[in-house]
């Protein structure tokens, strides 16, 4: 292709670009919210913050739209509210209520606070989600003494920390992809040695019938293992999470042999001459060699234990112990997905590891792909 | 057996060793035990009775059953060809080797990095009904065009739930768009430039290069899709629990009800064993039908 034309293809991509960053994009934004303007509809992109005096002290507020008609805020023996002019006279106010199915007008004496003029904006104190329960102040004030500028509520990773306890499961989570990424990594680079450098009577019938395990799916072995893990009273510890990591699994032995084949046989043949164990060509020669693959697998091996799910959810019952995924997902099945603000934060965290480590280790991620989804 | 072909024999079990207690630990007896449960009806708090052939009578006539299996078959029928056509179609556009290519790839790539759970949060927030952008976005544009419908409820509509899981699948494609875009770069320039001579138009190079010699790559994703189909779990069962209506109750999750909160872990053995059947023909369909339509290059 002539590289005059392929300009002109810039005019899909950016579009398909867009339309791919949109969610993430979407997510981030709500994140940074605060909880009305997560809620708001028409949507806005850029979080806002109001800022307006009340009682005398500037603080951050919420806006609740403006008065039309003019009014004044008064205070009665038991409250301050706003009411309009034609409810108020020479110092008493009508308060219209219903009481028992019947409207009921009672004429009770308030004392004027301020006027408010129309065009005014009613607003309130913004409050954090966790001292709800304390009253809000609130004022009209003229247009002019609000002010809207352009602020990130960054306030709501602490809280979605706060909600869900953040710190613990993200331990959790890091405890046990540790143990999996070492299980992965030892056991597999030692199977697939057996498979790639050794010849041996059998061994490629048991190749192929482990490359065959691969088409068993999880749900078929999912019961059966819950059993065996409940016979050894495991259920409810992390030990059926990573303990299966340790021996080894057909995909990871299928890449790293792959791999190993590619190291040419000369290497390990002068190691022998040179008197080493077949233990130590493993460790001295094709380890070291190895380490590109061996990473992949280990960062795999990470994703997919920083992902998972249904392992936690099937063996994990006591809250303490659970996982990021787990956690969240609990918090939002109880929450009722109503604080999308705090969820969007929440799940913004759990994939900020995940970006972080995908920009630092980009090759290795785009070539492990690429040779485990080739080579099948 | 020489001497040396014993020692090769010695080492070759040590150093495969932990895949020998895996494999039957974690694989063949797990199997197995499903095949024998499956004629049982068990539940890890009793032990098994031998029950003959009654899960699979009750399989037959299991309404749910049949409704997940619908549902799985027609999900894989939609989320598989669209996912492969947006994958190969976007490889090929990062294949025209135009600027900022690295730049594209990666924000094609990044959607399949996302964790499955912030995966089903993030798309709740965006199909939400009342606050949902995508609603939003698409009330106004039927709006604009005078169109008398509405948008669809999305996870709440049991017509439109299964298409929203397949939408939201088709943005995860980043790890296919990865595997064809190397697959693209694997085919070597001079079967383009013999086409080229013979006069071939770009059309022409995409329908009898191109795909052709993609299609060993295509074939691997098929299967690996179907596979990957009957395992659906996390998702939908975050998302929707598998409603409504049955719409989103994948394989899977009946699998899971069955086994963990119906407690018949014999009903769901004999599932599992099915649903090992249905892999096990969708890739031997899938090999047969591939083996006439699958050009492996490389002579």
């Amino acid at each position: 292709m002539t590289t005059r034309t392929t300009w002109i293809w810039q005019f899909v991509l950016v579009p398909l670009a867009g339309i791919f960053l949109f969610p993430l994009l979407w997510m981030f934004s709500t994140a940074l919210k605060p909880v009305d303007q997560a809620m708001r509809m028409p949507p806005t992109w850029i979080p806002k913050a109001y800022y307006a005096p009340l009682d005398g002290v500037r603080m951050r507020v919420v806006p609740r739209g403006t008065n039309a008609v003019a009014g004044v805020i008064v205070a009665t023996a038991d409250n301050r509210l706003f009411v309009p002019d034609a409810d108020f006279h020479a110092g008493r106010v009508r308060i219209i209520r219903t009481l028992r199915g019947a409207i009921v007008t009672n004429l009770v004496a308030a004392q004027l606070i301020k006027t408010v003029p129309p065009g005014f904006v009613h607003v309130l104190e913004d409050v954090d989600q966790t001292s709800m329960a304390a009253q809000r102040r609130w004022d009209y004030v003229a247009p002019a003494l609000l002010e809207t500028r352009t602020e990130l509520a960054w306030r709501n990773f602490l809280a979605a920390m706060r909600v869900i306890p953040f710190a613990r499961y993200t331990l959790n989570t890091l405890i046990l992809c540790l143990l999996c990424v070492v299980g992965t990594t030892l056991s597999n680079s030692l199977i697939a040695y057996g498979f790639a450098r050794v010849e041996w009577p059998g061994r490629d019938f048991y190749f192929a019938l482990t490359l065959a395990t691969m088409m068993v799916p999880f749900p078929v072995t999912m019961i059966a293992l819950y059993g065996v893990f409940k016979s050894m009273h495991l259920v409810g510890t992390w030990y059926p999470l990573w303990l299966p990591a340790f021996f080894g699994g057909a995909f990871n032995i299928f890449l790293l042999r792959q791999f190993y084949m590619t190291i040419p046989q000369d290497l390990t043949d002068a190691a022998r001459i040179d008197g080493c164990s077949e233990w130590q060509i493993f460790w001295r020669v094709i380890v070291p060699l190895s380490k590109p693959a061996l990473a992949v697998v280990a960062l795999f091996q990470f994703m997919g234990t920083w992902n998972d799910f249904m392992g936690p959810l099937l063996y994990l019952n006591d809250q303490s112990k659970f996982t990021l995924a787990l956690g969240l997902q609990f918090f939002q099945s109880q929450s009722g997905g109503t604080e999308w603000h705090l969820l969007m934060a929440a799940s913004t965290l759990m994939l900020l590891p995940i970006l972080v480590l995908f920009f630092f280790t980009q090759k290795q991620f785009i070539q492990g792909i690429a040779t485990t989804g080739m080579k099948g | 057996m020489t001497r040396r072909t014993r020692r090769a024999l010695r080492i070759g079990l040590l150093f495969t060793a932990p895949w020998s207690i895996g494999l039957l630990a974690f694989v063949l007896y797990p199997v197995l035990a499903s095949l024998y449960h499956s004629f049982c009806d068990y539940s890890v708090f009793r032990t098994a009775v031998w029950i003959g052939f009654d899960n699979y009578r009750e399989l037959l006539r299991d309404e749910v059953f049949w409704k997940t299996i619908w549902n799985t078959g027609i999900f894989a029928l939609a989320a598989i060809p669209l996912g492969i056509v947006v994958a190969v179609a976007l490889a090929m556009l990062l294949n025209t080797k135009s600027h900022g290519m690295v730049v594209y790839r990666t924000i094609f790539f990044i959607p399949s990095l996302v964790p499955m759970v912030t995966l089903a949060m993030l798309w709740m927030w965006i199909f939400n009904g009342s606050y949902g952008i995508l609603n939003y976005g698409l009330n106004g544009v039927l709006r604009l065009l005078h169109l008398p419908f509405e948008a669809p409820g999305w996870l709440l509509d049991p017509h439109w739930a299964k298409p929203a899981l397949v939408l939201m699948g088709m943005w995860g494609c980043g790890n296919a768009i990865v595997i064809f875009l190397a697959g693209l770069q694997d085919i070597p320039v001079s079967l383009y430039e013999a086409a080229e001579i013979d006069g071939a138009s770009r059309w022409q190079k995409t329908i009898h290069v191109t795909l052709p010699m993609l299609s060993p790559v295509i074939y691997f994703n098929v299967i690996m899709g179907i596979i990957g189909t009957f395992q659906v779990f996390a998702v939908p069962y975050i998302m929707t629990g598998g409603g409504p209506q049955r719409a989103t109750l994948f394989y899977a999750m009946y699998i899971f009800q069955t086994a963990f909160e119906d407690l018949r872990m014999g009903y769901a053995s004999a599932q599992a064993v099915i649903l090992f059947l249905i892999i096990l023909a969708c890739t031997y369909l899938a090999t047969r039908v591939m083996r006439k339509h699958v050009h492996y290059g490389g002579v």
